[in-house]
């Protein structure tokens, strides 16, 4: 089986900042793997040029063994058309730090645009999805409300709910608890870790270590743009081999206990 | 040492007795009443005639012109206006100084005068051409003056020039939206135009609303320009008749009326359309009718 996500030799600069020098990643397909590394490190970056919303400079990547951004013509390589572009962007679900929700639509309306607008469903077929995948967030109740009545926790579950809707066969997340009250940080890992436990495949940059060991099945660590060292997270938290993986992490575990 | 006080006091408390509002009311309302006694009761307005002429046939086809001229040249000066500001924030350099160009020349001329050039095209343009530059080929020919007739000129003097103001609006009201709602609409991907209409429109609407709002009332007061070159609006018409009967002042009430007339009725559609896009955004909706008044011109 093709792997899910495979990056080789990624670039990507914006301005004279080279963001991605040289990433070289794969995610098996059901497979989940966390990036977590210092602010600018470039993990959103890469994230984003998975999904297509920035165009690599130099390398790949394929999604499903399609290669994104670009088309193969002859010996070189031509950027996408908006809408072939478009229509890879659509398989792949995403989840932003921020939730982006729609703020003037309903939860219900928020997950069932995509459907609707995008793959041209019937109205009722994509009301009753989005019903069903609110209630799979655990949000029911919600579907009429808009999404400033909403807490940050309730948000980011209709967000991932929103980025389930079109059935994407990969799911990325850009810290999706970075944003949220401590106290609400656990009903949004509850339902991520529900969604690893089906076999969806994932992408997550996070600083949430405790996820990352329980539900990772591969831990990467960036910084500078590069990825520094990876592998099963329950090894590299415990015993990284680089110095900079080490002061990193232990800088991320004083924040989460708390030093005050 | 001081001596301790016992810690005692009434517990009443006198209402106060605002002096200066009642004087400043008190002169303000004879102040009015003053203002409102020498109208009323100067001989060189004749009541007669101003309700002779306010549902007058004329006065109320010019009120007719004039609700056109303003709904159309709103709704034209609107669209053009999306289109100019989506010019300004083009990627392409070149769309992006046509853009400002036309701002700068359209917002800098007084509209007075470009309604005067429209009025006056047929002097820079005999005739209006259709056809292939450099060929001989026409494909239609037409006298301006049949074309460009004053309703036409005034509509296209009145849009064109609106257009200028509704660009930076509308640029101001998509500006104002957060970059992530761009991004999590093409995240689930919607195409630009989508993400335009569905997304960032609906939410730039709560910007651009009140100022366009504005912008019609202006628009309504505006038209009366076209009356220079003889337009048909209500003003145009008001002044036919006070040529003819040399009540100048009983038709001015008469055409000041109807302007506030219905100006007070835009304020209130401003009001209601306001309500309905700030969905999302207040968590209890304000009473129909009370929001409807505050937004009452002062």
């Amino acid at each position: 089986m093709i792997p899910m996500v495979v990056a080789e030799r990624v670039h990507k600069s914006f301005g004279h900042t080279e963001v991605l020098r040289g990433i070289d990643l794969t995610v098996e397909t059901g497979q989940v793997v966390c990036l977590i590394g210092p602010s600018g490190s470039g993990k959103s970056t890469l994230l984003r040029c998975v999904n297509n919303l920035e165009t690599v400079d130099t390398g790949h990547i394929w999604v499903d063994g399609q290669l994104m951004g670009y088309r193969v013509g002859g010996s070189r390589l031509h950027r996408l058309k908006e809408r072939p572009a478009r229509q890879q962007r659509r398989c792949i679900g995403m989840v932003f730090q921020h939730f982006n929700l729609f703020p003037h639509m309903t939860a219900l309306e928020n997950v069932a645009m995509a459907p609707a607008v995008v793959a041209g469903e019937d109205r009722d077929v994509a009301v009753a999805r989005a019903d069903a995948l609110l209630k799979r967030v655990g949000l029911a109740a919600k579907r009429d409300a808009y999404p400033r009545q909403m807490s940050g926790g309730q948000q980011q579950r209709v967000a991932i709910a929103r980025a389930l809707a079109l059935q994407p066969k990969l799911l990325l997340f850009d810290e999706p608890t970075s944003a949220l009250d401590p106290e609400l940080v656990g009903e949004v890992l509850t339902v991520m870790v529900d969604l690893a436990a089906e076999g969806i495949t994932m992408l997550v940059v996070t600083h949430e270590l405790s996820f990352a060991r329980d539900v990772a099945d591969n831990l990467v660590f960036m910084d500078g743009g590069t990825i520094v060292e990876s592998g099963p997270p329950a090894r590299l938290i415990a015993s990284p081999a680089h110095e900079r993986t080490r002061s990193f992490l232990s800088r991320i575990r004083a924040e989460h206990t708390g030093i005050s | 040492m001081s001596q301790q006080a016992p810690l005692s006091a009434p517990d009443e408390i006198a209402p106060q007795r605002h002096l200066g509002r009642w004087a400043t009311a008190a002169v303000l309302l004879a102040l009015s009443a003053l203002v409102c006694y020498t109208l009323f009761a100067n001989p060189n307005l004749n009541h007669g005639v101003i309700d002779h002429f306010f549902f007058s046939q004329a006065i109320l086809h010019g009120l007719v012109v004039t609700l056109e001229l303003a709904v159309i040249s709103q709704v034209a000066g609107t669209i053009l206006g999306l289109l100019v500001a989506l010019l300004r924030m083009s990627h392409n350099p070149v769309s992006r100084t046509v853009g400002s160009l036309y701002i700068w020349l359209l917002r800098g001329t007084p509209l007075l005068v470009q309604i005067l050039i429209w009025g006056n095209f047929a002097l820079f343009y005999k005739h209006i051409t259709v056809g292939i530059p450099g060929t001989s080929l026409v494909i239609a020919s037409y006298n301006t003056n049949a074309v460009l007739t004053t309703f036409v000129a005034s509509i296209l003097a009145l849009s064109l020039n609106e257009a200028a103001y509704m660009a930076e609006i509308i640029r101001s009201g998509l500006l104002s939206v957060d970059p992530g709602q761009r991004e999590a609409a093409r995240a689930i991907g919607l195409s630009p135009f989508q993400t335009l209409s569905k997304v960032v429109l609906p939410q730039a609407l709560r910007v651009i609303i009140p100022p366009s709002g504005n912008q019609f009332i202006n628009m309504l007061k505006m038209t009366s320009l076209v009356s220079v070159i003889a337009g048909g609006d209500l003003l145009t018409q008001a002044e036919n008749i006070s040529a003819a009967n040399l009540r100048t002042v009983e038709l001015l009430v008469v055409a000041s009326a109807w302007y506030l007339l219905v100006t007070t009725v835009a304020s209130i559609g401003q009001a209601l359309l306001e309500r309905r896009f700030n969905r999302g955004h207040t968590a209890v909706r304000p009473r129909r009718l009370r929001r409807a008044w505050r937004g009452l011109p002062a």
